[in-house]
């Protein structure tokens, strides 16, 4: 039966086909959405920040990148996924709020996206799309049938990647 | 030292939740003159609440809302977030703009301008109350707007709570007019450090 499976924002969930992984309204956050095209295994990580080793407080690992995309990896892998066969798909990181003079503060979406794709680099996973940046939120699909990563938006419409 | 927020006491809530009343009594006046129409504004509700549920207190992340954002300058550094429903913001920007109920559908960049003010008078309201009760000095940044889902949004503020903790410190804010209301969200977020000095500056610090 297929179901949608929703990834909150400092989540991450795994599933196989036929269901599908959602979550909502990403803005500066980063939506990694992994995928074994011939398992058809796949999984949607919503992560907040870079690093947990410059944050205060890291109890939740799935809110960061660098701790949120080796466990679900190790979940995909339990599920039956093989690691040489997964593909990697990006989207968010956006600055919802344009000031004159941006803070860093304010660029995080950028240091987000930027984390990310140096992690996937080091994790030996081939980034093979994104749809990152801009000043608008968006709403990602992951289908597990046939790995694409839908990406809604407000002002900007669809797009699959 | 995580989560400063969730070793708040009742007492420093109740502080905060008034500073809010006063603020908001603050603005409502300011409002009302503008728009030449009497303004009530209270604060029913302050909560602290996990950063996942933060979304769902203005609709759900997907939700389309219009938010103001403002970062606060001054010895007790911290943003200032501003949300409403979309339709609330609709309401707002006809009433300031003296048009027909019901005639907004889009925001064009005068209404763009009115809903930052709308934010501006707020955020100067609020933080005058703050600065009374505190004697500390904070004054406002200018102030951006988006319109969009509510998580993306909300992101922004939500990013920088989490390098800190998993909580967020959420002042409900209500309007009303003599025939209807409507509800808007103000957050309120101290940089590290900034709450406790807030407190302490108020006089019930632990």
């Amino acid at each position: 039966m297929s179901e949608l499976i929703k990834v909150g924002m400092a989540d991450y969930k795994v599933g196989s086909n036929p269901s599908s992984l959602i979550s909502y309204g990403l803005g500066s956050c980063v939506g990694i959405a992994l995928y074994d095209t011939a398992a058809k295994i796949g999984g949607l990580a919503h992560i907040m920040l870079p690093d947990s080793t410059q944050a205060r407080s890291a109890e939740n690992p799935a809110k960061f990148a660098n701790t949120a995309l080796p466990l679900m990896l190790d979940e995909m892998i339990k599920l039956g996924a093989a690691k040489n066969r997964i593909l990697a798909k990006i989207a968010g990181g956006a600055q919802m709020f344009t000031f004159a003079n941006a803070t860093d503060v304010m660029r995080v979406g950028e240091r987000n996206t930027e984390a990310v794709r140096i992690l996937l680099k080091k994790m030996d996973i081939k980034l093979i799309a994104d749809d990152t940046g801009g000043n608008y939120g968006r709403t990602v699909v992951l289908h597990l049938d046939t790995g694409i990563y839908l990406i809604k938006t407000i002002a900007k419409g669809e797009k699959e990647l | 030292m995580s989560d400063e927020i969730l070793k708040l006491s009742m007492l420093q809530l109740d502080a905060l939740r008034e500073i809010g009343n006063v603020g908001a009594g603050n603005s409502a006046t300011a409002l009302s003159q503008i728009i030449n129409r009497k303004i009530d504004m209270t604060v029913p509700k302050i909560a602290i609440l996990p950063l996942g549920e933060v979304p769902d207190v203005v609709g759900g992340p997907d939700a389309m809302v219009a938010g103001v954002y403002l970062r606060v300058f001054g010895p007790a550094p911290s943003s200032i977030l501003f949300l409403l429903p979309r339709d609330s913001a609709f309401y707002l920007v006809d009433m300031l703009m003296g048009r027909e109920q019901g005639h907004t559908t889009s925001l064009n960049s005068m209404d763009e301008s009115a809903l930052m003010e709308i934010g501006n008078i707020l955020a100067g309201a609020y933080l005058n109350a703050l600065s009374h009760f505190t004697s500390l000095t904070l004054l406002p940044s200018i102030p951006a707007l988006a319109m969009d889902m509510a998580g993306a949004i909300l992101s922004v503020i939500l990013i920088q709570l989490g390098q800190m903790g998993d909580h967020a410190l959420v002042i409900e804010t209500e309007f009303t007019t003599e025939s209807d209301g409507v509800k808007g969200h103000f957050f309120l977020i101290p940089d590290p450090g900034s709450l406790n000095t807030i407190l302490a500056a108020i006089g019930v610090k632990e």
